[in-house]
């Protein structure tokens, strides 16, 4: 059997139960990567199911300029615009979750129905989303400063890295004693 | 620890036992919880030199742990391509680490209930598996392991929206629960869609596969929980534990209906099947699956004798394409494949044969 998107032989076998009626596909190891990746309902809906809903959430709210300008919008951290994160599917850093939280928010109320976790927490390191960033910050700075070759910023920076962890980890232990 | 691949092809792993609670029916539980380091960005935003700190950190931190420490570690971007994919067909790493670029890994322990995947689309998966029904096993081993490795390694964590990860879908408590069915007799009635329908409304996510991977599975399908946020993590687990057992009855009472119905067109379909795998000089993947299938509900229904259902288990996966190379010892192209497949069925199963009849 050929897969039928292109002429390889179809090893994947996907039903799909979304429909109706359910439906087989047939696709070769390749193309149904693709497949797989925009299917939504599969329990790790991909790019284009976020896309999708992303798309469908923003045509509600906003024009194509403020669309335009949205796209071009970027975390400070880690440099991902909210363009790539609609195209990829994929966050860039825990950042995001606060320097996206409006366009982010009714995306998640759309997938999860909630926006506030009621699970597990961790116990024993806590860290705020503040110094996270700021960690994440720091380190990008020092790979900078290595690959211009400055290595006495890089290792002032190394420095400061050091003392905010260890500032950190010396304030649990006060607060556990 | 080191690990020897060559050593694990000759070994059952823990979802091919056929042990555990309703093992004729579920094959596996398993269940993932998606982690990141807080200090790092996400995968997609790493550097190379980022994901090698991201191994090591985790590595290094691991190894403090005393209760992890007979895990073994593999860079899986130093594997093989076949080596990669044996993995992948045991179920110990997914087809995202297998084709990912970079520094990644891999921890396995011993008996394979417990992986733990670096660098995957988050910085760590955790995984564990357990043969059969034992959703609250897998529970109590995954997030005791949790526990053990955020001592060392400090999370992304958001007060309100919990565990952060790379994909919104994930959210929360980054976990997904999974059970692995074999429903042969309600893809014989006709009646899966309408099972799968009523699951679907309640947030459960379906997938009917008759491939994981390159691999063609027949009649296996496999349930989890769509939402990650807004429930404890208890709550998800027991949403996919209690629906479960209303499925296994559906599909009993479809295998007493055949029964029931026509058990003679039911045994031949078996025993052709049976039959085929016992002779067949050269054989598909997918015909091999189809065919194990068929097989599968015959052990179950008592109307083939000399096999288990571990056989069975075993047989889907050493037939997988990367199993057999390492089997044979050597790359086979896809003819090679087919006869070296039909080659190890037909042993296989008239040893079996042999030792049914020796015990008689
Ligand atoms: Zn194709
Ligand atoms: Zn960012």
């Amino acid at each position: 059997m050929k897969c039928q998107q292109c002429e390889k032989p179809a090893t994947f076998h996907i039903t799909e139960l979304t429909g109706e009626q359910p439906q087989e596909i047939h696709l070769c190891e390749g193309c149904a990567q693709k497949y797989l990746m925009q299917t939504p309902g599969t329990g790790m809906p991909g790019k284009a199911s976020l896309a999708g809903m992303l798309a469908q959430q923003l045509k509600v709210a906003d024009t194509a300029k403020e669309l335009e300008k949205l796209d071009e919008k970027c975390c400070p951290i880690c440099g991902i615009s909210f363009y790539e994160f609609r195209n990829q599917g994929r966050l860039g850093c825990p950042h995001d979750y606060v320097f996206f939280a409006s366009e982010l928010e009714p995306l998640i109320v759309n997938i999860h129905g909630d926006l506030l976790h009621k699970g597990k927490h961790p116990l024993t390191h806590k860290r705020s989303t503040e110094s996270q960033t700021k960690l994440i910050q720091l380190r990008r700075e020092m790979n900078e400063a290595i690959r211009l070759e400055q290595y006495e910023r890089a290792s002032e920076l190394r420095d400061t890295i050091r003392n905010l962890e260890e500032g950190e980890e010396q304030a649990e232990d006060d607060h556990s004693v | 620890m080191n690990v020897d691949l060559n050593e694990l092809t000759g070994r059952a792993g823990e979802w091919m036992k056929g042990a555990g609670p309703q093992s004729d029916i579920v094959i596996s539980s398993r269940i993932r919880l998606a982690r990141n380091i807080a200090e790092f960005p996400f995968i997609r935003r790493c550097t190379t030199p980022d994901r090698a700190a991201i191994d090591k950190a985790v590595r290094d931190r691991l190894a403090e742990v005393p209760q992890l420490t007979d895990l073994a570690y593999m860079r899986v971007d130093e594997l093989s391509d076949v080596d990669r994919h044996f993995l992948a067909e045991r179920q110990l790493i997914s087809r995202e680490l297998v084709e990912a670029e970079g520094a990644r890994s891999v921890a396995i322990d011993p008996n394979e209930r417990l992986s733990l995947m670096i660098n995957e689309e988050d910085h760590l998966r955790i995984q564990v598996m357990k043969s059969g029904f034992d959703l609250v096993a897998a529970w109590e081993q995954i997030n005791e392991v949790d526990d053990l490795l955020e001592s060392k390694l400090t999370y992304a964590f958001h007060d309100k929206l919990g565990y952060l990860t790379a994909c919104p879908t994930n959210v929360g408590t980054g976990m997904r629960v999974s059970v692995m069915l074999h429903l042969p007799a309600l893809v014989i009635t006709q009646q899966i869609e309408k099972v799968f329908r009523s699951l679907q409304k309640i947030n459960l996510a379906v997938r009917g596969l008759y491939g994981e991977g390159s691999q063609a599975m027949g009649d296996f399908y496999q349930i989890s929980n769509q939402i990650t946020l807004g429930r404890s993590e208890i709550e998800l687990r027991d949403q996919v534990h209690d629906v479960v057992p209303m499925i296994i009855d559906y599909e009993r009472r479809a295998r007493d209906f055949l029964l029931k119905q026509n058990q003679q067109d039911l045994h031949d379909k078996i025993s052709r099947a049976y039959g085929i795998l016992r002779t067949a000089q050269t054989i598909s993947s997918e015909e091999t699956m189809h065919l194990l299938s068929s097989v599968r509900m015959g052990v179950n229904l008592g109307l083939i004798d000399d096999l288990l259902i571990a056989d069975i288990n075993k047989l889907f996966v050493d037939t997988q394409p990367a199993h057999l190379q390492k089997l044979r010892g050597g790359p086979l192209d896809t003819a090679g494949r087919n006869s070296e497949r039909a080659l190890y069925l037909r042993r296989y199963l008239s040893q079996k044969e042999k030792d049914g009849a020796d015990q008689n």
